[in-house]
């Protein structure tokens, strides 16, 4: 097992008014990796509005980097291997609203890559 | 009041011995918590004789009060005289202080929450803290500890001596409970209450008295918690409303042969209103913060259980379960959370969900997965109750499964 994290990422505010049909359908989701005893960090939702984005020489408003499209959350979860970790982000409800999800090994300290 | 001394005895035996112990180590500290024992258990010595003898007096309950701080006394007395002629140590001014005690409401009530705080000692495994807090706050015997837990006497016996010792060696300040020892150890003592209820409530053993003992014994420790104002936080209510919930039903749980009732099929007539209120009353208390704890979700769930005709009410459950798994991770709440998220998305969904799950030697997961396959594979359903009887270490359990695998055979 190890861990991964899975970066949720929008191009419209998905904690804006989700009905409650879209919110018990994303608590399932994350309740169904807690019940395989698989979840290691239910992570956090993350501000669409209370967003700055540093740069060397100025500070701009919101998330938004290159592309129109910003981080909305995250969590960490332990899998047998990155297949395993992507058939779960595969389930996630965020990419029925347009959303993608980016799954990345946590690197243990004697791991380079 | 009992006609003969032999039927009252056992009953204040129970009722008392733990109340008098409590007062008494208090008064002579953790370290001779045997010798406290000791004057009580003389005391009901003493009762067995001289009742049995002269008749039961008009206040049993006063006369073991004042036998035991006679005894008490002498036995200050005559540490006294000892310290002060061995030692000097001892100034008569101290001595007259320490012998300066009652058994009084305030003093009992007191001198039980310390002794609460004292037994919930994290030097001891969860499972020896129950057999102690079965033995010093309840007053069980060994036999009855061993067969709560279906374990042998031996077993027991050992487990009791090396947690008293750590208890001994602990130098826990019973005397005088301090605020930030209560809220150290507060978790751990919630922790232990809801073990032992639990232990009561799926206790493998099929003594159904046992087990609604432990369930009251259980009850009634977490009520003394909701009566002192530094430990009547929203955790204890939520602790008591779940008990009082789950305990409204232990008279419809069991048949009179001893086996487990489902809860599908039980008569709800059975079912005790009063605790069911006395559970609501708890509840409400305990949401009057916004602190949402394990026992804040499983008192919900219960609640919830004790309302059979909303329509919504596994919609609510399932949510309730995504909540407390996300707490804490535990088999038995992972199956109960696809118990519910069957009963609301159906038994299709339900059995991929299970399947995910990865307990396959959990016979509790194979009942599950048996029940889910009922209405649709009989012959899948029936391989999963037969695994769920291999596993099971219940008696009862295993009835209740072969019941179940003939209602599909017809």
């Amino acid at each position: 097992m190890r861990e991964f994290i899975l970066i949720f990422r929008n191009s419209t505010n998905s904690h804006d008014n989700p009905s409650p049909e879209q919110l018990q359908e994303r608590m399932n989701w994350l309740a169904g990796i807690a019940a395989q005893n698989k979840l290691a960090d239910k992570g956090n939702r993350l501000s669409a509005s209370d967003a700055k984005t540093v740069k060397p020489d100025m500070v701009t408003d919101g998330p938004y980097t290159e592309i129109k499209e910003f981080i909305s959350g995250y969590m960490i979860l332990k899998a047998a291997n990155i297949e395993e970790a992507v058939a779960f982000a595969q389930a996630n409800p965020v990419l029925k609203a347009g959303g993608n999800v980016e799954v990345r090994a946590i690197l243990r300290p004697e791991e380079k890559s | 009041m009992a006609a003969n001394t032999s039927e009252l005895l056992p009953q204040l035996f129970r009722l008392e011995y733990s109340k008098m112990t409590a007062v008494l180590c208090r008064l002579f500290g953790l370290q001779h918590m045997e010798t406290a024992e000791d004057i009580v258990s003389e005391t009901f010595l003493k009762a067995t004789e001289v009742w049995s003898a002269q008749g039961i007096p008009e206040n049993p309950t006063a006369w073991l009060y004042t036998v035991a701080k006679n005894k008490t006394k002498d036995y200050l007395k005559h540490i006294s005289i000892f310290e002060t002629q061995v030692k000097g140590a001892l100034t008569s001014g101290e001595t007259q202080a320490e012998t300066d005690f009652d058994f009084n409401p305030q003093s009992i009530s007191d001198s039980q929450l310390a002794m609460i705080f004292a037994v919930c000692n994290p030097a001891n495994s969860a499972a020896s803290q129950i057999c102690l807090a079965l033995q010093i706050l309840c007053g069980f015997s060994v036999e009855e500890i061993a067969d709560a837990f279906l374990s042998k006497t031996e077993t027991i016996k050992k487990r009791l001596l090396r947690a008293r010792s750590n208890l001994r060696n602990d130098n826990f300040q019973i005397r005088q409970l301090q605020e930030a020892t209560i809220k150290e150890r507060l978790d751990v003592v919630l922790r232990t209450l809801y073990l032992l209820f639990n232990e009561g409530y799926f206790s493998k053993s099929n003594n159904h008295l046992i087990r609604k003992d432990l369930c009251s014994e259980a009850i009634r420790l977490a009520l003394i918690l909701t009566e002192n104002p530094l430990t009547n936080t929203t955790q204890s209510n939520a602790l008591l409303a779940l008990m009082c919930f789950q305990s409204s039903r232990l008279d419809a749980r069991a048949n009179n042969e001893g086996e487990t009732v489902l809860y599908e099929q039980q008569d709800k007539n059975l079912w005790s209103k009063e605790l069911i209120e006395q559970g609501n009353y708890y509840l409400v208390h305990a949401c009057s913060g916004n602190e949402v704890s394990k026992y804040h979700l499983e008192a919900g769930i219960a609640y919830w259980h004790t309302t059979p005709t909303d329509n919504n009410k596994w919609s609510h459950i399932l949510q309730l379960y995504n909540q407390l798994i996300l707490i804490e991770y535990s088999p038995m709440t992972a199956l109960n959370r696809t118990f519910a998220f069957a009963k609301v998305y159906g038994h299709q969904p339900g059995i991929q969900e299970a399947e995910k799950l990865g307990l396959s030697n959990n016979s509790h997961y194979h009942s599950l997965l048996g029940y889910l396959y009922a209405e649709t594979d009989t012959d899948k359903a029936i391989a999963h109750y037969q695994q769920a009887i291999c596993l099971t270490k219940s008696t009862a359990e295993k009835k209740t499964l072969m019941k179940e695998i003939n209602r599909l055979l017809l």
